[in-house]
């Protein structure tokens, strides 16, 4: 047993190592170079995090409810949409090339159009974005799941005399959670992104967008940057908070991840 | 009464620029074991699919047990074997056998036992709880065909069931067949592109052509039962399987199927 746990230790050894002797490059020869000013050290990051937690932590915690607010209805709408697509295909080919394109799109280039919609200062404008932001990977890969399956298997459930509604729920959707939750893990950190450009533009003076922004123009890049650790934390939690859902859901299943 | 009746059943593609098959006239009796041999493009699995009313021919009439196709379909008269397993992944092995048992509504007491003795058919007992993923290709098709007898439909289907199996594999699964075959009594059709195994499972061997499909000649098996596998020493059996070639040869197969023992592809 702990022999196992010191060989996995030995493989992160690497990344850990890396990420090391990044911190201490940072901290010795970048952050000197660049001026303290500009590029604050590690430690100074640190120690600002450290003074502001319970302020930066509340403000993360606010801005992530914005994402999750997004992500939760952009997602939601994005797998209604893909089963509607799946179901009358000539609906999804008339609109598909669309959705394609819309893909193309920056679309983080209307949050300012959000905000104005909805008001800076309504959770509503950053919901908005967010949620514009979670429904093409999550629609596109939910889509090509359920659209994946091999013509036999929908033979096979014929064969069986089983009605649409049978082939989506015993074979469609179950060949597609795979897909659907590649697309949700891709989406946690876009809602994030969503939110905090959002807040860019306007928002409450709670939400870290607005902190990072504020900082910035008073050129107070330390608490700037601790804003960004704790953004980065938050962003990565949710991440692996899906990720746990994911083996949770599809445990039995092999995965599809490389 | 004939299992399955096909007369004049024709298929066309692509408003009639490809015609599949043409004139299919065929009747297979309870019991039979039925091979349907052709090249590449030939129609067979287009054939064995409308047989099962998962394609709709262009012209003629199909019955299955005495009913329309469609209605035996929706009587669950027959069970159907692909090339690839298609086992689902997400499922264990006795809930891929249960599948058609669920669609049938039935209880989860008598679905258990029922794939309790399904898996001691095919000699799969213990890998119950085994992912598809976890099993060899040979043990992957076994679960395919107790899935495919489970509710055991009159009519088995199989559309080159073995022929994605390495030949050791494919022998040892041919005897499974028939044993399973005499224990059920089912009537099978089977598509194949083999002609040792063809003659070596069917009782009748049906040739067809290539494209336009036609049936082009039919072989009787007259092969004693139980077969064993040391008939495939038998002189009858090479008579049968030089009868089966040149039977294939004539239809203008020849050239298709050498072309298909080195690609080894499929129809």
């Amino acid at each position: 047993m702990s022999g196992r746990i010191g060989r996995r230790a030995l493989d992160w050894l690497p990344a850990v190592l890396v990420f090391a002797v990044g911190l201490a490059a940072w901290q010795w020869v970048f952050s000197p170079l660049a001026g303290r000013f500009l590029l604050p050290r590690p430690s100074t990051i640190a120690t600002t995090l450290w003074h502001n937690f319970r302020l930066l932590f509340d403000a993360g915690w606010f801005t992530f409810k914005e994402a999750l607010g997004g992500y939760v209805i952009g997602s939601a709408l994005a797998i209604v949409v893909a089963l509607l697509f799946a179901r009358w295909r000539r609906v999804g080919d008339a609109l598909m090339p669309y959705a394609v394109a819309a893909n193309a799109v920056p679309i983080i280039a209307f949050a300012p159009i959000t905000n104005a919609w909805f008001g800076v200062l309504n959770p509503h404008s950053k919901w908005a974005i967010a949620g514009v932001l979670c429904f093409l990977p999550v629609m596109v890969n939910t889509l090509r799941g359920l659209t994946s399956v091999r013509p036999e298997a929908i033979e096979l459930m014929r064969s069986y005399a089983a009605s649409e509604l049978d082939i989506f729920r015993r074979v469609r959707i179950p060949a597609a959670l795979p897909f659907v939750f590649t697309g949700l893990r891709v989406a946690t950190v876009l809602s994030m992104i969503g939110a905090i450009v959002g807040d860019y533009f306007g928002g409450s003076t709670v939400a870290l967008g607005v902190q990072i922004e504020n900082s910035i123009s008073l050129f107070d890049f330390p608490f700037g940057w601790a804003a960004i650790v704790v953004a980065s934390g938050f962003g990565i939690a949710f991440y692996v908070a899906v990720s746990l859902a994911e083996r949770v859901v599809l445990r039995g299943v092999p995965s599809t991840r490389e | 009464m004939s299992v399955v009746e096909l007369s004049g059943v024709s298929k066309t593609f692509q408003q009639g620029k490809t015609v599949a098959l043409q004139g299919i006239d065929l009747a297979i009796e309870a019991g039979e074991f039925v091979s349907l041999i052709g090249p590449s493009g030939c129609g067979k699995s287009t054939l064995l699919r409308i047989i099962g009313d998962l394609i709709q021919p262009t012209t003629g009439s199909v019955t299955v047990n005495g009913k329309p196709a469609h209605r035996a379909r929706l009587d669950r008269d027959y069970g159907i074997v692909f090339q690839h397993a298609v086992l689902y992944d997400w499922r264990t092995v006795a809930k891929n056998i249960a599948l058609p048992l669920e669609m049938l509504g039935w209880s989860r007491a008598r679905r258990a036992q029922r794939v309790k003795e399904m898996l001691e058919l095919v000699e799969l007992t213990g890998f119950e709880h085994h992912h598809p993923w976890q099993l060899s290709g040979g043990m992957q098709q076994r679960v395919s065909i107790a899935r495919a007898l489970s509710f055991s439909p009159a009519l088995l289907l199989m559309d080159e069931p073995f022929g994605a199996l390495d030949e050791m594999t494919r022998e040892r699964l041919n005897m499974e067949l028939l044993r399973l075959w005499e224990e059920i009594g089912s009537t099978v059709v089977f598509v194949t592109h083999s002609i040792a195994e063809a003659v070596f499972l069917s009782t009748r061997v049906v040739v067809m052509s290539p494209r336009p499909g036609r049936i082009t000649e039919v072989v009787d098996v007259d092969l004693p039962q139980p077969r064993t596998a040391q008939l495939r020493e038998d002189p009858r059996y090479f008579e049968l399987v030089t009868a089966v070639r040149e039977a294939l040869a004539r239809g203008g197969a020849e050239a298709v199927v050498e072309e298909e023992l080195v690609s080894g592809t499929d129809g």
